[in-house]
């Protein structure tokens, strides 16, 4: 048995898909020195060609992967700071995500766009704290936000084998995490849910770090309120698993999601329209998220008054089950 | 490569072009196009100096370079007719052209956005171990991209086989390059310690000759070069300002740019015998491609976002 961190996984998941594949190279800014975590002695193993520092220019080098994939290479780019890919949305969106349509088929683009300390970093502010996957669910980029270590490495690595550009945001407050791993760490296939924990009166669909916090509160309410929460975790919000959500509610007809991301037009927003087209809610759903077009404070205070908190799910649980 | 032989390639071009306006004024190519009549002789000196398993991205205005670099006629014009045998079965139209098989990595509707595509492409060759090189075409207007500028650097750091080719046909839309751009292209490529020249892009055959240069310079591993053509649209920035009274550029302007029509000079090396035999074949190649671009079934719409995913089995897009 040993105890995995997330950071670390993401970093075997690198090493697996670099030593399994000589077409898979990572690139990004102080990936050699390896300052985000995630990337820290792969230049030492597989040299400056494989793992490569970039200069200080997103856009070019977003888009070089692009030409890189056409010719046949699997690169997975690294950014530093969420708030970046506000600076590339054109070379992920309009170029690498649209190829293949507006080519006919003739071009794929396998990329995956690693975002390492996505959403509060606490301390960071207004620009390095946003956790922008919405947006590429809403594009139709696959998008995938791992909650655990073994989640983090598996979808990892099917992200690099996927076909299509990937974006894995890897939130900042999931980094921390530890587990105990008994089993061998294996890809996951992308556009599965996880139950993390069965429950009959409530669903919770929870995304990234909050898994955690879904998953603390259903122990809290099981005990105090006798209420069984069902935590499900989408793992990857596009595509997402309407069979997962569909057979849970089925089982619930109650739902609550708990996203980091802002309300309106918010991926909870998604969930939970998608939930009302099943028919089969028995009570009005209700969100936990971001407030509209959020802007983390600076103060830790303000920034966690922003932040879905456990407080705020236990109340939203308390009230779709009442 | 003869003057012949690049006279007839440019003659296809025009000739392409000229069926295109036509077809856009009838309503048969739906959004209209950019034209690229007289800028022939950059497509065409450019591409000749390259090898067929070179590499290319182009521009919103590309249906010359793709033409140039050896995509069929008649599948590029099936293509702008949005049927099913378009060289990118109809999903992608007059800016998305690409024939990947034939090392044409796509027109781009963003200006710019071609540069660093061809740069990643000429990394992905040369850590292959082959010395393919990849040209990126964009205009002048593209020069104030910043993600142009931030490609020179790149390149000119990991010494790529690129070759950036700056059409500098006077205008961006409407907006003169002498009030857009401080310094040149020329001057801006040195500055990030790159190979620049200028050349007459109304000469085919100067073209040809700096382009193959060029093409040597960074297929030896020397790095990046940068090639600016000094060109000319004869027509307006996109079929629709057809529509609209705009007066950014003076009638006797491009009358004396028309005087310089590079088909004019690279034909009158030509005897007339054989120009008008070129001209004759073109004329037969291009009602062959148009009348299989109309006889191409249109697309099913049933199959609208077909080759979204590449396994689209697996991740159909729901509606
Ligand atoms: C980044 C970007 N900005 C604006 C536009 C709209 N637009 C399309 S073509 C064009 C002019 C481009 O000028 P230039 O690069 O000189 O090329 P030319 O049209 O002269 O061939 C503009 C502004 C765009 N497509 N992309």
């Amino acid at each position: 048995m040993s105890k995995l961190s997330y950071t670390k996984a993401m970093n075997r998941a690198l090493v697996d898909e670099l030593a399994a594949d000589p077409d898979v190279c990572v690139i990004g800014e102080d990936v050699g020195a390896g300052l985000a975590g995630p990337t820290l002695g792969l230049v030492e193993r597989f040299g400056a060609d494989r793992v490569v520092d970039v200069p200080l220019s997103e856009q070019a080098f977003t888009s070089l992967a692009l030409g890189a994939a056409l010719r046949g290479m699997r690169p997975v780019l690294e950014f530093q700071i969420p708030s970046l890919l506000f600076l590339v949305f054109e070379q992920i969106v309009d170029q690498a995500h649209k190829i293949s349509l507006m080519t006919g088929g003739q071009a794929h683009a396998p990329i995956t766009y690693v975002v390492p300390g996505s959403g509060s970093r606490e301390g960071w502010a207004g620009q390095h704290s946003d956790h922008p996957y919405s947006l590429f669910a809403h594009v139709g980029i696959k998008t995938v936000v791992p909650a655990t270590p073994s989640d983090a490495y598996g979808l990892l690595r099917s992200a690099i084998r996927d076909d299509d550009p990937t974006v894995v945001f890897a939130p900042a407050a999931a980094m921390g995490i530890r587990e105990d791993v008994t089993w061998q760490l294996a890809p996951i296939p992308l556009g599965r849910a996880r139950i993390h924990r069965e429950g009959g009166d409530v669903t919770v669909v929870a995304v990234g770090h909050l898994v955690h916090d879904a998953l603390a509160v259903a122990d809290e309410v099981a005990a105090q309120d006798g209420i069984e929460i069902e935590v499900l975790d989408p793992r990857t919000l596009y595509p997402f698993d309407h069979a997962a959500l569909e057979s849970s509610l089925a089982k619930t007809g109650r739902l609550v999601v708990i996203d980091d991301s802002n309300r309106s037009c918010g991926f909870g927003a998604e969930i939970l329209a998608l939930a009302a087209e099943t028919g089969l809610l028995r009570a009005a759903p209700r969100r936990v998220s971001r407030p509209d077009g959020a802007v983390l404070p600076f103060a830790i205070e303000l920034d966690r008054a922003l932040q879905p908190s456990r407080d705020r799910l236990r109340q939203a649980v308390r009230n779709v089950t009442a | 490569m003869t003057i012949a032989d690049l006279y007839r390639s440019m003659r296809l071009i025009r000739g392409f072009e000229e069926l295109v306006l036509d077809l856009v004024k009838h309503g048969e190519v739906v959004g209209g196009t950019h034209s690229y009549i007289g800028q022939e002789a950059v497509a065409v000196g450019v591409c000749a100096a390259l090898r067929p398993d070179d590499l290319i991205t182009s521009t919103h205005r590309g249906h010359g370079h793709v033409l140039a670099k050896g995509a069929e006629p008649r599948r590029v014009l099936a293509e702008l007719l949005g049927r099913r045998d378009g060289l990118n079965r109809g999903r992608g139209g007059s800016m998305h052209a690409a024939d990947l098989g034939k090392g044409i990595l796509g027109a781009n509707g963003i200006v710019g956005a071609g540069a660093p595509i061809a740069a990643g492409a000429a990394w992905a060759e040369r850590r292959s171990g082959s010395d393919r090189v990849a040209v990126t075409f964009f205009g002048d207007g593209a020069l104030n991209q910043g993600v142009v500028l931030e490609t020179l650097n790149l390149a000119a750091i990991w010494r790529l086989p690129v070759l950036f080719v700056c059409e500098n046909n006077g205008y961006a839309t409407t907006l003169p390059a002498r009030t857009a751009v401080a310094g040149s292209a020329v001057s801006r490529a040195e500055a990030f310690g790159i190979h620049a020249e200028s050349v007459d892009g109304m000469s085919v055959e100067a073209v040809h000759e700096a382009a193959s240069g060029c093409v040597a310079h960074a297929r030896s591993g020397e790095g990046p070069a940068l090639l600016e053509c000094r060109t000319y649209r004869f027509e307006g920035h996109h079929t629709i300002e057809r529509r609209f009274r705009l007066s950014y550029r003076t009638p006797e302007e491009v009358e004396q740019w028309r005087a310089r029509d590079p088909l004019l000079t690279a034909g009158a090396e030509l005897s007339d015998e054989e120009r008008e035999r070129v001209d004759a074949e073109v004329e037969a190649e291009l009602a062959e491609a148009l009348a299989f671009a109309q006889a191409s079934p249109p697309p099913d719409p049933a199959d609208a976002s077909r080759y979204l995913y590449a396994d689209q089995a697996a991740f159909g897009a729901t509606s």
